[in-house]
């Protein structure tokens, strides 16, 4: 029995076999002498040997498929076999070619990356098919490697998957059907990894070095909060999966309303991204959103949404929530969410660059074109609107931020609390607008000097880190002030990953945190949590964390008194 | 030679699905069919049954371009490739 640990992101525990996502396709080396019995003619068979198993393989999965995903999959299964790339790359194999004779695989990848290289100067709906050309170059390469394809790998038995790190493009393709849970030897708790996991629903562990070398096929044992990989489980394991599979579908409902054993109130909301995020959160029970990612309306874009589209996507989530809250994010652009018509790529460091809010400094009118149009669709819909502007650092930028809400019409105006200097100084910058949200992944990124992706920093990089509840803390703080001098509430809530773990969540509203907002998976196990403790033994545990010398520290002696999360594998 | 000019009627232009389509007829000939914008040199014409080549054409909505194809059919393969260039497979 050999076991692996890392960082627990989303708990839940499971058994199944590993299967090992294949490494990233290496580019192949040019300028290499060629064998002399290796003939053009026969290179440029296997060009269109590989090139049409490809294609064969591609077609396979589409006839499998539906919808988009079907239409994406028979498009690449043209290119695979494109008479242009297989003739381009067969005449890169000719000693006259310029550079002189390639191997297969180099001349695969060159005809390819020439192909590329046109569609991304064309711009547009062209640029977008360049992911599409590279991801069939790599089809063919490891074809002709006889290697494994990149990518999720198929199977016809759900699996375990194991990687280095997951990709943002790979998390498109993930079947939640077949891929049970995920292990990753690098990577951090806010990784795309574990960000993923927690809007499936899936156990995960990140950062448990030695992961990706677990041999495909082998039975393992997964424990999501308690960070553990076990190969070859023995029977107490078994029985350990098969009581969880059992106990989670009780933990599968939420009410719908969220009280505290005392009946104290927390309402807890969700982060969504579009109407269709919405209206499953709504099924699920969420009592709001907390988080509209208004960004997911504009990605993959070229040009800026017109209003029209705007009011028509923001409309979508307002209707699955009539009479209920509704948080919107204004544009939160830049660092590892790019956007060509407003970020620049260049900047040497884009995490303390123009993002955010401040991208309204570089281009100013998106934001207001925006707001234009959180306002026309509030208007026709019946959800209580509330607006806030991502990376606020300062005072003077919530005063700002309040007035372009006001010009448009806009009554709660408000910001996110992701930069330490505005924890730092909530009282003044509380003055300005009426609500605060921290979003615990940058606060903590900032006040540790940690970046969010990075395995290496993980224990860096965690909610737990006492510097971080000290910053929850004095923004909670701060708001109250704000709000006895002014003689209204300004309440402060969380719509970060730290709002998802249950025993965290406790911290958070003994910390003063008026709301929670978190991927909607997560809402019944946090609610279940909750509803054990009364506010004063939030409190008290708040305050446990506080004095706590280390993130791991803290995170165990909160753990040690909620013995719940223990008997519900959480 | 024969030689047939035709005008994208789909509104996306001679991308995505209609270029699918397109590629996939052309491909099923015996012929070889090129395609070119009205007014290019002949030698500058790409393969018509290749969807790369199809979209790095970059052919709008209402751009006119010219087919060839040499061989026995070819004026009735030409006649069956316009008449799909010329639907509007978005409205379908």
């Amino acid at each position: 029995m050999q076991t692996f640990s890392g960082v627990g992101v989303a708990p839940g525990r499971v058994l199944g076999p590993v299967r090992q996502m294949p490494k990233p396709v290496q580019e192949p080396r040019g300028n290499v002498n060629i064998p002399a019995d290796v003939t053009v003619e026969s290179q440029g068979q296997r060009i269109k040997d590989a090139a049409k198993a490809v294609q064969a393989e591609l077609r396979a999965r589409a006839a499998t498929a539906s919808g988009e995903g079907k239409e994406v999959l028979e498009a690449t299964a043209m290119m695979a076999a494109d008479p242009m790339l297989v003739k381009s790359a067969i005449r890169l194999l000719s000693p006259a070619a310029p550079g002189g004779a390639r191997t297969a695989e180099r001349a695969v990848w060159e005809a390819a990356a020439t192909v590329a290289e046109s569609l991304k100067a064309l711009g547009g709906y062209m640029a977008e098919r360049v992911a599409d050309v590279l991801d069939v170059r790599a089809r063919i390469v490891s074809e002709l490697r006889g290697l494994p394809a990149p990518g999720i790998p198929a199977s016809d038995v759900p699996f375990i998957l194991a990687a280095e790190d997951l990709a943002p493009a790979d998390t498109a393709t993930l079947d939640p059907a077949k891929v049970i849970a995920l292990i990753t030897s690098s990577g951090g708790p806010q990784s795309h990894t574990a960000i993923l996991a927690r809007a499936l629903g899936l156990p995960a562990i990140v950062a448990a070095p030695g992961v990706d070398g677990i041999a495909d096929g082998m039975e393992v044992y997964l424990d999501g909060a308690a960070g553990t990989v076990t190969v070859d489980p023995g029977e107490d394991l078994r029985l350990a999966a098969k009581a969880w599979a059992n106990q989670a579908s009780t933990l599968a409902a939420f009410s719908g309303s969220n009280v505290m054993a005392d009946g104290f109130r927390v309402p807890l909301l969700a982060n969504v991204g579009t109407g269709a995020d919405a209206v499953k959160a709504a099924e699920a029970g969420a009592e709001g959103v907390g988080l509209l990612r208004t960004e997911f309306c504009f990605l993959d874009r070229d040009d800026e949404p017109t209003v029209e589209e705007q009011i028509a996507a923001y409309g979508a989530v307002f209707a699955a929530f009539p009479g209920k809250k509704v948080v919107v994010r204004t544009l939160d652009a830049g660092a590892d969410k790019p956007l060509p018509f407003l970020t620049n790529a260049d900047e040497p460091n884009p995490a303390l660059g123009v993002r955010g809010y401040r991208t309204d400094l570089t281009s100013p009118g998106v934001l207001e074109r925006q707001l234009e149009a959180i306002a026309a669709a509030e208007a026709v819909n019946q959800a209580e609107v509330w607006v806030m502007a991502p990376m606020i650092s300062t005072a003077d930028e919530a005063a700002h931020f309040a007035s372009l809400c006001a010009a448009a019409g806009l009554r709660t105006p408000g910001v996110m609390v992701e930069v330490p200097s505005a924890a730092l100084t909530a009282a003044t910058v509380l003055r300005e607008v009426s609500f605060a949200s921290l979003g615990t992944n940058d606060l903590t990124q900032y006040a540790m000097a940690a970046d969010r992706q990075l395995g290496p920093l993980a224990t860096l990089n965690d909610p737990w880190q006492p510097a971080v509840l000290q910053l929850v803390k004095l923004t909670a703080d701060g708001a109250a002030a704000a709000s006895a001098a002014s003689g209204t509430a300004k309440p402060v809530g969380v719509c970060g990953e730290a709002a998802a773990d249950p025993a965290l969540a406790v911290v958070l509203v003994g910390l003063g945190v008026a709301t929670l907002s978190m991927s909607a998976r997560a809402l019944a196990a946090v609610s279940t949590v909750l509803a054990t403790v009364t506010m004063a033994q939030a409190q008290q545990l708040a305050a446990v964390a506080l004095a706590a010398s280390s993130a791991s520290a803290a995170r165990q002696a909160v753990r040690a008194q909620l013995p719940i999360l223990d008997e519900l594998g959480l | 030679m024969s030689e047939r000019t035709a005008t994208i009627a789909s509104r996306v232009g001679l991308h995505a699905r209609p270029a699918a389509i397109f590629a996939e007829a052309a491909g099923e000939l015996d012929l070889e069919v090129t395609i070119a914008r009205e007014g290019e040199p002949a030698d500058d014409a790409m393969d018509a049954a290749s969807i790369l080549s199809l979209m790095s054409l970059g052919a709008e909505h209402g751009d006119v371009v010219v087919l060839r194809a040499e061989g026995a059919g070819a004026d009735e393969a030409l006649d069956k490739l316009v008449k799909i260039l010329e639907t509007d497979h978005d409205a379908e």
